[in-house]
């Protein structure tokens, strides 16, 4: 399912955060998209996961809008049946288990339970033995996998990471970037791994910097 | 949602603990008022059907009422035989009922009576027949049940109107025998032991004119058979003739319904000026009653709802509480898809769950309050009162119960409705 961006301006007040962003991300394709802090990167993403409205221009996923100028969107429809999202803080509903997110996950996106999906991307993810655990019993690792495990046992058909690599050394970035390449893969979705960790660039082929709210696309060999 | 809402309220379970104690406690009071209100009124209303007045000695009238048609106070005394015969032959008396108190079998009143109590309870036999002889006694539904008493089984009725209050006062001498047991019938009557009135003088001594009321029995044999019984058990029962030969024929009360509406205006002002008796007016005396109850119980009542609206409060606090602590979770699940409504339903959920909780625990404390008091207060068991009968009006009280967990819910809902999920992740 393709994602587009097309001519995505936003402002807040008279400073300008986003300036006529557009891009295509095709169906099972990766891309990187790169900034630093304060690059606007955050609210593409917001505008990219039909949680925030622009200013200007339109995103669809497939034939759904969802996120638009107009405000004419079906923004969550697109997210709940399309959309696995990971966020670099918020990552699992407190009052739930481990399985009990998974599960409200999978009912929130189809209204059914797929419990097969949810064991064997636990285990593809090496988290299975803490699946009865709470939110703050995990370690940092594992609530981060736990979140790529949510967004993933709703078979999304956009994989959106934000910061996934933000606290990790060098050895689990790598980790954590095949991970997300290999299950997305897997999985038949695309992903863009929105962050400012340039050590991810050599993972994925397509690559676009944000700049002052201005895109700037490179293409890099991995 | 319904899972999630009950996950967040075990996230905080002192709180829930407390907000559905608080409901609870409100709940299992407006439902025994309810309970025993309606209840009360209603046994006031069956046990007093029929009966346009009562004739007893003089003394509280409410007392009378009391005594003589619910069975739950003493007497307030004796009024002359000659009475009832004075009664039935007025013009406006349709029924004179006789009653004979002063003697109890396992805290179960008998009543020495004749056929016209029949008449004015509808009371049908269910097994056996009516008593007819000297020292045969009909029990009543609910006595034949608790006693498991058996057709011609023997038992000793002892002195006074309640277990105990005779104790070593029993009437061994004249073992009554069970002739019937009365199908139920809802009132009074269920829990009543019937004899004749004559039985009831015999069994205390007093000395009667065998021919007035004993049709067709034949009183010779009687006393030789009483005799032969006498011997049996002791010296008791010359004693006691001994002791009530100088005591007069009397009956404890008469239930008189009137025959049309001149009765009602002649006949308490006779007894009450020109005889040493005393009438009361059931329907008054029990409207007196419930008045005086009346404000007592709306204290109580007034005491439970407030009670319960403050069971809302703590839902709308801990509920406010919660929307502020748990703003990340609930763009949370904007991002996973749940739309507005779903996020907002999931904090009506809680406190309606909340509600929900309370209103059942208060239900079942109610009623298993009435099942404790009526077991161990003999008075409330008096009364009849059913523990599990459901009134309609508990229904209207239990969904009244979830609105206020409902209404308690609505502003952290709508501020949850409210949350904006992008500015949520900006902050985190």
């Amino acid at each position: 399912m393709q994602l587009s961006v097309a001519q995505v301006g936003l402002s807040y007040g008279d400073r300008p955060v986003l300036k006529d962003v557009s891009f295509t991300l095709a169906a099972q394709d990766s891309a990187l998209l790169l900034g630093p802090s304060g690059s606007g990167k955050s609210s593409l993403l917001n505008i990219v996961c039909g949680l925030q409205t622009p200013d200007s221009g339109t995103v669809t996923l497939g034939d759904s809008v969802v996120a638009s100028a107009s405000g004419v969107a079906d923004s969550d429809e697109a997210r709940r049946r399309s959309m696995g999202i990971i966020f670099q803080t918020l990552r699992l509903v407190s009052a739930l288990t481990l399985r009990g997110n998974l599960l409200l996950a999978q009912k929130l996106q189809s209204g059914a339970h797929d419990p097969d999906l949810i064991e064997s991307t636990l285990l593809k993810l090496g988290i299975a033995h803490r699946s009865e655990a709470r939110p703050f019993e995990l370690s940092q690792g594992e609530a981060q996998r736990a979140a790529i495990a949510r967004a993933l046992v709703v078979k999304p058909k956009l994989l959106i990471a934000d910061e996934p690599t933000s606290s990790l050394d060098a050895a689990n970035t790598q980790k954590v970037a095949s991970l997300l390449l290999e299950l997305a893969k897997d999985a038949g979705a695309s992903l863009l791994v929105a962050t400012h960790d340039d050590r991810l660039t050599p993972y994925f082929a397509n690559t676009m910097t944000l700049s002052e709210g201005t895109l700037e696309h490179a293409k890099v060999s991995a | 949602m319904i899972g999630l809402a009950l996950a967040y309220l075990r996230d905080r379970p002192l709180t829930t603990a407390l907000n559905v104690l608080l409901l609870t406690i409100s709940v299992a009071m407006l439902i025994l008022l309810l309970q025993l209100g309606n209840q009360a009124s209603e046994r006031f209303e069956r046990d007093a059907r029929g009966v346009d007045l009562v004739v007893g000695a003089k003394g509280s009238p409410l007392q009378l009422i009391l005594s003589s048609v619910f069975h739950v106070d003493q007497p307030t005394g004796n009024v002359p035989y000659s009475s009832l015969a004075l009664l039935r032959r007025d013009p406006a008396v349709a029924r004179a009922v006789p009653l004979a108190l002063g003697d109890n079998f396992r805290g179960y009143r008998i009543v020495g009576t004749d056929e016209s109590f029949a008449d004015l309870y509808n009371t049908e036999i269910a097994q056996g027949r009516s008593f007819d002889e000297p020292l045969e006694a009909v029990f009543g539904a609910s006595v034949g049940a608790q006693t498991g008493a058996k057709l011609g089984q023997l038992f000793v009725g002892s002195h006074g109107l309640q277990e105990d209050e005779g104790g070593d006062q029993g009437h061994d001498h004249a073992p009554f025998e069970v002739v019937g047991i009365l199908e139920p019938t809802g009132t009074v009557v269920d829990r009543l032991i019937l004899t004749s009135y004559e039985t009831v003088w015999d069994v205390h001594g007093i000395e009667h004119d065998h021919d007035h009321d004993h049709e067709g029995h034949d009183h010779a044999d009687e006393s030789e058979e009483d005799e032969g019984e006498d011997e049996a058990v002791e010296d008791g029962p010359q004693i006691l003739q001994a002791e009530g030969s100088g005591l007069e024929e009397e009956l404890t009360a008469l239930l008189v319904t009137y025959r049309n509406a001149s009765g009602a205006i002649r006949i308490p002002s006779l007894i009450n000026r020109q005889t040493e008796m005393q009438s009361a007016v059931p329907a008054t005396e029990t409207a007196r009653l419930l008045s005086l109850l009346g404000a007592s119980i709306d204290g109580i009542r007034l005491f439970a709802w407030l009670l319960a609206i403050t069971g809302g409060l703590a839902i709308f606090v801990a509920l406010l509480n919660m929307a502020r602590t748990r703003e990340g979770d609930l763009a949370l699940l904007r991002v996973m898809g749940a739309t507005r409504v779903q996020v907002f339903a999931t904090v009506i959920m809680e406190g309606v769950i909340t509600a929900f909780l309370g209103a059942i625990l208060g239900w079942l404390a109610a009623h298993g309050l009435i099942v404790l008091a009526t077991s161990s207060f003999a008075t409330l068991s008096d009364l009849g009162l059913q523990a599990w009968a459901f009134e309609p009006m508990e229904g209207v009280l239990l969904l009244s119960v979830l609105a206020i967990g409902a209404v308690a819910a609505l502003i952290p809902a709508w501020r949850v409705y409210n949350i904006d999920p992008a500015q949520t992740l900006a902050r985190s």
